[in-house]
């Protein structure tokens, strides 16, 4: 298992839909020191089961422990670290940021060279919509600094592994 | 006439009686009342205690002596919040109990309705699994999985929270159709043959091994294939706290137990084994360094475990087994080859056995060793030993040894005090045609001693032999060793007169004051037809030794009482 270096990992998990089991999972990152950064958790393709994508801050030794006592939780499927060679990582921002007749123009380039778009338009604000790498979205937010940002909501990391790997 | 309609609480006792569930421990309350009424026509026992705490080490007691599963009945909010401690110390030794919850009506959870806690969130860091019912339907289910969940794989406890509306609904869905649902779960059974064949060609080279031998080996009942092993290898054993039974300590290759406060021998072979295996232990920190890369550093080290998150938990070890321990060893025994290489170790073995014997001077007053020893010769290791913790459940370990599964009962992770006394009830009624002993010290014994009545009432013939030196003794130990003998909230003063306090619930009492009574009032108390209190009043200021302190490892063991002022452990307790 590779280690990233700056002690933030990602892992996903795959747990039976029931009651606790959100709780059980956190309960156990808290307990051996991990600092739970974005957390997703939405439904699988099949109802019974929910898929998970925590990032989390930790020490690299702790990680294999806490991926083991995951899988040791009885309504965990599975749990696994996931690292960007093996796996696609992507999150979604919405920005909303203040707008005037002066900038408006500037604004609109900067959300078109990002890809990004803008979902909301107002005299006095826009909410810009943008899919990316986690990197790619800091660079955003840091480019709409200037103009006055009102809020941010990220949706945190959500991970699926490459090619005929399962997550 | 028609068949009158199960409700949710009669399908939970139906389920019950379907796993064979023989007694309940329990202690009513408002929320609880639907399941105490379906008991009324169940062929199960109910035994009331007085405590809610009682009940679970009660339950746990049973559960040891037995390897049935235990079952605890509570009410909601405070009845449930009792049984926390019992919860935790069933779970940290892997112990089966299912733990049944009254709770409050499902429209008035999370209102601080009157005695509602958040049972399921509360205990969930000490479950191995938990349900909060919401639906009179799934109880069949929930019981089946929670059965299955607590005996299997690594056994452990599983709460089942029952809302009063939801026991009192009617229920039909039945047991037979019951379908568990545990997508999640699976434990391993048979190693992989490659891991058993690297440890097989690491033991069958080994000059100085060493088995290690835990409370796995017990659950999964592999015992005799250690012995097997054991012997085919001319290995000495050593088992943990935990483990005692598991390798019957008067053979000759058993070194009896190792750690804290461990033998001497043992703690020796720990030192200097090349390799050491461990079989179902947890490479806990009362038998390991703080530093653990100061581990018998030179031994190459075998893990066989049935859960995979102990490995590399604590010991990076050489070959990992990854199953359950009879049928991994019964994999392994054929490939063993029995050997004369060990010879010279086993020499040195018996030389450390002769020069650092478990002893303990005669004279100089009554003294808690001599109380055990004496228990041990009399009822030949061949009762059940049940303990509290401290002093006297060490000293029990080191001088009551045990020889054969399920004989020893202690609180062996979360140390527990006030366990001893209630889980021998347990194990008394679990084992009815065996001598119980519960060992216990002054200060464990007054934290469940109302259960007293609970003796009484069900003629449980319970020996409770209270070792009284006045003190919370282990802590003065350690504040006598370590703290310049600053005694800090150690100090028993009060203590009831024991005898007294027994005659007062209808239970019989002997004293023993002075080294010439043991023998005789042990056979007489032993004899005797009913529950009992034997007090042995001890000399007040006496060590366990030897003594690793907390952290160290087993070459800075104390075998003889310093002369000297030690400096504070590094580990933790």
């Amino acid at each position: 298992m590779s280690i990233q270096v700056d002690n933030i990992h990602t892992i996903s998990l795959h747990v039976a839909n029931k009651p606790g089991v959100l709780l059980r999972i956190t309960l156990m990152f808290a307990r051996r020191g991990y600092n739970i950064e974005s957390l997703v958790v939405s439904s699988a393709l099949d109802g019974k089961f929910s898929r998970m994508t925590i990032t989390a801050q930790g020490a690299p030794e702790t990680l294999d422990q806490i991926i083991r006592q995951a899988n040791k939780l009885i309504d965990v499927v599975h749990a696994s670290e996931h690292n960007d060679e093996e796996a696609i990582a992507k999150e979604m921002v919405l920005i909303k940021v203040k707008l005037s007749k002066t900038n408006k123009n500037e604004i609109l380039q900067v959300i078109d060279h990002f890809k990004a778009q803008s979902v909301d338009l107002t005299q006095k604000s826009a909410i810009i919509q943008a899919v990316g790498d986690s990197d790619r979205i800091d660079a955003l937010i840091d480019m709409l600094k200037d103009y006055g940002i009102i809020e941010t909501v990220r949706s945190g990391k959500l991970v699926m592994a490459r090619g005929d790997q399962s997550t | 006439m028609t068949k009158k309609q199960t409700n949710g609480a009669e399908a939970l006792i139906q389920g019950l009686e379907k796993h064979g569930v023989e007694y309940i421990f329990g202690y009513p309350g408002g929320a609880a009342i639907p399941i105490f009424d379906a008991i009324y026509d169940s062929s199960i026992k109910l035994i009331l205690t007085r405590h809610e705490q009682g009940a679970i080490h009660m339950a746990d007691g049973y559960a040891r002596a037995t390897g049935k599963t235990g079952v605890v009945l509570v009410t909601s909010g405070p009845g449930a919040t009792n049984t926390v401690t019992g919860i935790l110390t069933a779970q940290m030794d892997s112990i089966p109990l299912v733990i049944l919850t009254g709770q409050t009506i499902t429209s008035a959870l999370g209102k601080d309705a009157f005695q509602e806690a958040d049972v399921f969130g509360g205990t969930a860091p000490f479950v191995k699994h938990s349900y909060l019912v919401k639906e009179p339907n799934d109880i069949p289910r929930i019981v089946k999985e929670s059965f299955y969940l607590a005996a299997t794989g690594r056994p452990g406890t599983v709460l089942i929270d029952l809302p009063k509306d939801i026991t009192s609904a009617p229920c039909e869905a039945t047991h037979e159709e019951a379908e568990m649902d545990l997508p999640g779960y699976s434990f391993p059974d048979k190693g992989k043959a490659v891991d058993i064949k690297a440890a097989a060609d690491i033991l069958n080279n080994a000059k100085r091994p060493l088995l290690l031998v835990g409370h796995g080996t017990l659950i999964s009942k592999a015992n005799k294939e250690v012995l097997q092993l054991a012997e085919l290898l001319q290995t000495p054993v050593t088992t943990t706290l935990m483990g005692k039974g598991a390798f019957p300590e008067n053979h000759e290759l058993s070194v009896g137990m190792l750690g804290m406060h461990g033998t001497a021998y043992a703690n020796r072979c720990v030192s200097n084994c090349d390799v050491i295996f461990s079989i179902g232990s947890r490479w806990d920190d009362r038998i390991t360094p703080a530093k653990i890369e100061k581990f018998c550093p030179t031994a190459k080290k075998l893990h066989l475990d049935i859960d995979k998150a102990e490995i590399n938990k604590v010991v990076m070890p050489d070959v990992s087994i990854l199953g359950d321990a009879k049928t991994c060893l019964k994999e392994l025994l054929p490939l063993i080859k029995s050997s004369e290489a060990t010879k010279p170790w086993l020499k040195q073995v018996n030389q450390w056995k002769k020069k650092y014997p478990l002893n303990y001077k005669v004279h100089g007053g009554l003294k808690a060793q001599q109380v055990l020893d004496e228990l041990y010769q009399i009822t030949k290791g061949e009762a059940i030993i049940t303990t509290d913790v401290g002093q006297h459940q060490m000293w029990a370990a080191q001088f009551c040894k045990t020889h054969n599964p399920d004989q020893w009962i202690s609180s062996g992770g979360a140390g527990t005090m006030g366990f001893g006394f209630p889980s021998a009830l347990g194990a008394q009624l679990g084992k009815p045609e065996e001598t119980v002993v519960a060992v216990v010290g002054d200060g464990g014994f007054q934290m469940t001693l109302f259960e007293l009545s609970t003796a009484a009432i069900n003629k449980l013939p319970v020996k409770i032999l209270i070792i009284d030196n006045k003190f919370l003794g282990m802590v003065r130990q350690w504040q006598e060793l370590f703290y310049d003998d600053r005694l800090s909230g150690v100090d028993m003063v009060g203590n009831p007169d024991f005898v007294k306090l027994g005659e007062s619930y209808g239970v019989k009492g002997f004293r023993i004051k002075r080294p010439a009574d043991i023998k005789r009032t042990l056979e007489k108390a032993l004899a005797y037809d009913g529950p009992c209190i034997i007090h042995a009043e001890v000399i007040k200021e006496d060590n366990v030794f030897p003594m690793i302190p907390a952290g160290a490892t087993t070459d800075d063991m104390i075998i003889e009482p310093p002369k000297k002022k030690l400096a504070k452990p590094k580990g933790s307790t």
